[in-house]
């Protein structure tokens, strides 16, 4: 048996022992306000998410209610809101704030920060072997950074106008001018501010992130070695890196406009019958510099969302993710492509045929790398030993929504089909499956997964089961009926449809809508309840609940600084060794040699590394010799 | 065992480095986006520029030109363990910043009151002047900031590593503002017809 050199492998060493955490004297400020510790940095962010999805959440719900009741008044609105809602019904500019605010949050504040925030800072040192980030300082600042601007953000409901009214993609006119609209005024300023903030916390966190897996993998943690999710935070932090500075260029750009009086982005504006000085001004730059951000800010969206599905199909479906070479050549391709296909917002501004021509093109390339993800994960999911944990069935239900949705984006992405769906109902129920409901999904997926790991208690998976199948129905019957409406022609951010004769008979569907959209709602208050409840009372978790490879799972459970009591372990193979035929447990962690695992070693293992190849080989010869000679 | 391990952890400073690197990208982002945005504009209605650069700016670039050999300088007695050298140069540099900051805002002075090229302006090809050089001062000012830090350093007993290491930042930092105000000034000169 022992005719292979065992590797040295310091895992576990007994006289290595030491415990970080008990070199600092920790206060209460330090420990859980002002942390430096990236597990605790990764729990605010999370909790920050999830609160600000709520709130963006009841925000939707506000506005479903006027879509689906727009002749009715309801007196609790009026209670609710104050003079937003006079006499009960909701004041049509405090409508568009609200659809502003709700896609604002949603998209960044929740699916960026949130989801990015919380997954990147938990598992990039976790499952690298890592102490803590590069610069936990610039950690620390990032979370507080983001924390400011969410403060301002909901701040602007507050001034007597509310908030910025002119939608998530604030174009100008409508937002370079402060009295174009009550939403234009003092809720834009704020609205800008707030993102300023964002896009520096944003800023920190993405070059913290880059440099902490350029630089501080443990030992034998190869690129090639590094499980998907990590792939998917470092592409998704690159994008972050080199688009998130544009939309401060084009930011900058509009304040000068909205409090300097320059021109960027204004020309021939007349308001209340007077002409304005602006003049030369195209409002089309303004479109160019945001979606130059916009567009790759839906793959920062995305993107983590299917590294952590890749990683928790593969784990319940107890397989190797299928084709991990194509997934992360997949990730690499949507990264690249992201930056050429901004034009695709923008078919209908009087672009040359011939420019949208090719941003349609490079537009449909971008199904290649998506549909190479899909086919992996059903490739994964196919006769695997399937565990339904509720993580999973969040991560399966991130794979639906991605086909749905995406399956739209063909033909949104097509320049000529465009000139008829754009701005309608079809945009609004493309991006709300593809990158809402699979974004969510996604992050749902890790918070379930993850749970015991940031907290070291297990959540309930009844309910977990219960808020799944709920929240899965509610949100394909609130955006599937919404294509329809979209190929009828009905607009998005619309106040009332009962006033335009062609659009009444879609009442009864915003009706529909809008029911299935307060039971998703409700949904969440199972998933609520079951969060903040098992933080204090789950039932205590295993070291390693879910039978996983990757070192992460290694760490004790109750948390230390440092992560690691002793040596950071080495890792000797890839993250997904499930099922290896001839192992007797179907799960190989990533610390375990090859040396360990003889029965289960293939060629394969060895493919760049000729000596172990070769010692392999002997070793299935002998294998095989000495089965001979037992017959 | 247990002091060694986070002493290597604490002089780990490669990371660290590396974050002033991506640092630059993000900044390259932003400078490449305005002038990106520059030549949409110009692209779009036929403005163009139409401005002769003040002479101001030729002195300016000369003079950050000169507190890059100044920063080169400083770097390498530092690494020499020359300390009075290294703070001497360093001083050159920061001075020589501070002159840079000032003549930028003479040329302001001289387009706004010499020249009528304002920066509230109908034309807003020449709105970009300002806004280029504002933006990049605002680096300059940051890059003030790190050469004060690493000046405090040379001046205290900080460890040769980490005062080595933060004339490093700086000036790799220091390096890059100045190739950005030669980029954006022959950007501007190259569209000022």
């Amino acid at each position: 048996m022992s005719t292979l050199a065992v590797q040295d492998h310091g895992v576990g060493q007994g006289h290595h022992d030491h415990d970080h955490g008990h070199h600092h004297h920790e206060t209460f400020l330090t420990k859980y306000i002002f942390s430096q510790d990236h597990k605790m940095i990764a729990k605010q962010f999370l909790i920050t998410g999830i609160i600000m999805a709520v709130i963006a959440m009841v925000l939707s719900i506000l506005f479903r209610i006027q879509l689906a009741y727009p002749e009715k008044a309801f007196p609790f609105l009026e209670t609710l809101l104050g003079r937003f809602a006079p006499g009960g019904r909701l004041d049509t500019n405090f409508y568009l704030s609200l659809v502003t605010i709700h896609g604002t949050i949603m998209v960044f504040f929740v699916l960026t920060a949130g989801l990015s925030g919380t997954f990147s800072n938990l598992l990039i040192p976790y499952q690298l072997g890592a102490r803590d980030m590069a610069s936990p300082f610039m950690n620390m600042l990032s979370y507080w950074l983001f924390f400011i601007a969410s403060v301002i953000m909901l701040g602007s409901f507050f001034t007597e106008k509310g908030p910025a009214g002119p939608g998530w993609t604030i174009y100008p006119p409508l937002s370079a001018l402060p009295k174009a609209m009550p939403g234009s005024g003092m809720g834009m300023t704020l609205w800008l501010i707030s993102m300023v903030l964002f896009v520096a916390s944003q800023l920190l966190g993405g070059i913290n992130y880059v440099s902490t897996i350029l630089n501080m993998r443990t030992k034998g943690m190869d690129l090639w070695k590094m499980p998907l999710t990590i792939w998917a935070f470092f592409l998704t932090a690159i994008l972050g890196v080199l688009a998130f500075p544009v939309l401060v260029a084009g930011v900058v750009l509009l304040i000068f406009d909205r409090s300097f009086g320059t021109s960027f982005y204004l020309s021939d504006i007349v308001i209340q019958n007077q002409q304005t000085t602006f003049e030369g001004g195209s409002p089309i730059l303004f479109q160019h510099l945001f979606w130059f951000l916009g567009h790759p800010e839906v793959y920062i969206v995305i993107m983590p969302a299917l590294g952590i599905s890749s990683e928790v199909i593969a784990t319940n479906s107890r397989k190797p993710i299928f084709g991990y070479h194509a997934m992360v050549y997949s990730l690499i391709g949507i990264t690249v492509l992201s930056f050429i296909v901004w034009g695709h917002h923008m078919f209908v501004t009087g672009m040359n045929p011939f420019l949208g021509g090719v941003f349609m093109i490079t537009t449909l390339i971008i199904a290649v790398p998506s549909a190479v993800k899909t086919f992996n994960y059903l490739a994964t999911l196919w006769r695997g030993n399937i565990r339904f944990t509720p993580a999973m069935l969040f991560a399966i239900g991130l794979v639906s929504f991605f086909i749905s949705g995406g399956i739209t984006g063909i033909f949104l992405g097509n320049a000529a089909l465009d000139i008829n769906l754009h701005d309608t109902y079809f945009v609004v129920a493309h991006f709300h499956l593809v990158m809402g409901s699979a974004a969510i999904f996604g992050m749902l997926a890790g918070v379930y997964h993850w749970f015991p790991k940031m907290f070291g208690r297990m959540m309930d998976t009844k309910l977990g089961y219960l808020h799944f199948w709920l929240t899965f129905i509610g949100a394909y019957l609130v955006f599937f009926p919404m294509h329809f409406m979209g190929l009828d022609g009905v607009p998005r951010r619309y106040y009332s449809f009962t006033e335009i004769e062609s659009l009444k008979q879609w009442v009864s569907v915003n009706t529909f809508i809008t029911w299935a959209a307060i039971l998703s709602a409700l949904a969440q208050v199972a998933f609520l309840w079951n969060f903040f409840y098992s933080i204090f009372f789950g039932e205590k978790a295993p070291q390693n609940p879910w039978g996983s490879t990757t070192i992460e799972w290694t760490t004790p459970v109750e948390h230390i600084h440092g992560n690691w009591p002793g040596e950071i372990p080495t890792v000797y193979r890839w993250p997904y060794d499930y099922s290896k035929p001839g192992h007797d447990t179907d799960f190989i962690p990533q610390t375990t040699p090859f040396s360990q695992t003889l029965a289960s070693n293939l060629p394969h293992d060895f493919e760049d590394n000729p000596v172990s190849l070769e010692e392999h080989k002997q070793w299935v010869n002998t294998q095989r010799s000495s089965e001979k000679e037992v017959k | 065992m247990k002091a060694q391990l986070q002493d290597k952890d604490k002089l780990n400073l490669a990371p660290k480095r590396f974050n002033m690197w991506i640092f630059i990208f993000t900044s390259f982002m932003f400078f490449a986006a305005l002038t990106s945005g520059f030549i949409v504009y110009i692209g779009g209605k036929g403005h163009a520029l139409r401005t002769v650069m003040p002479q101001a700016f030729v002195y300016s670039t000369a003079v950050i030109v000169l507190s890059s050999v100044t920063m080169y300088l400083a770097s390498k007695a530092a690494k020499g363990l020359q300390f009075a050298k290294q703070r001497m140069f360093l001083w050159a540099t920061f001075l020589l910043g501070v002159l840079f900051l000032v003549l930028q805002v003479y040329a302001w002075y001289v387009l706004t009151f010499k020249m009528g090229v304002f920066f509230v302006n109908p034309n807003a090809s020449q709105s970009f002047i300002y806004v280029f050089s504002g933006m990049h001062l605002l680096h300059i000012l940051g890059g003030l900031v790190l050469i004060l830090i690493s000046l405090v350093s040379a001046y205290r007993k900080t460890p040769q590593v980490i005062n080595l290491f933060r004339m490093e930042m700086s000036s790799i930092f220091w390096h890059f503002v100045d190739i950005i105000w030669i980029y954006l000034y022959v950007f501007l000169l190259l569209n000022q017809n």
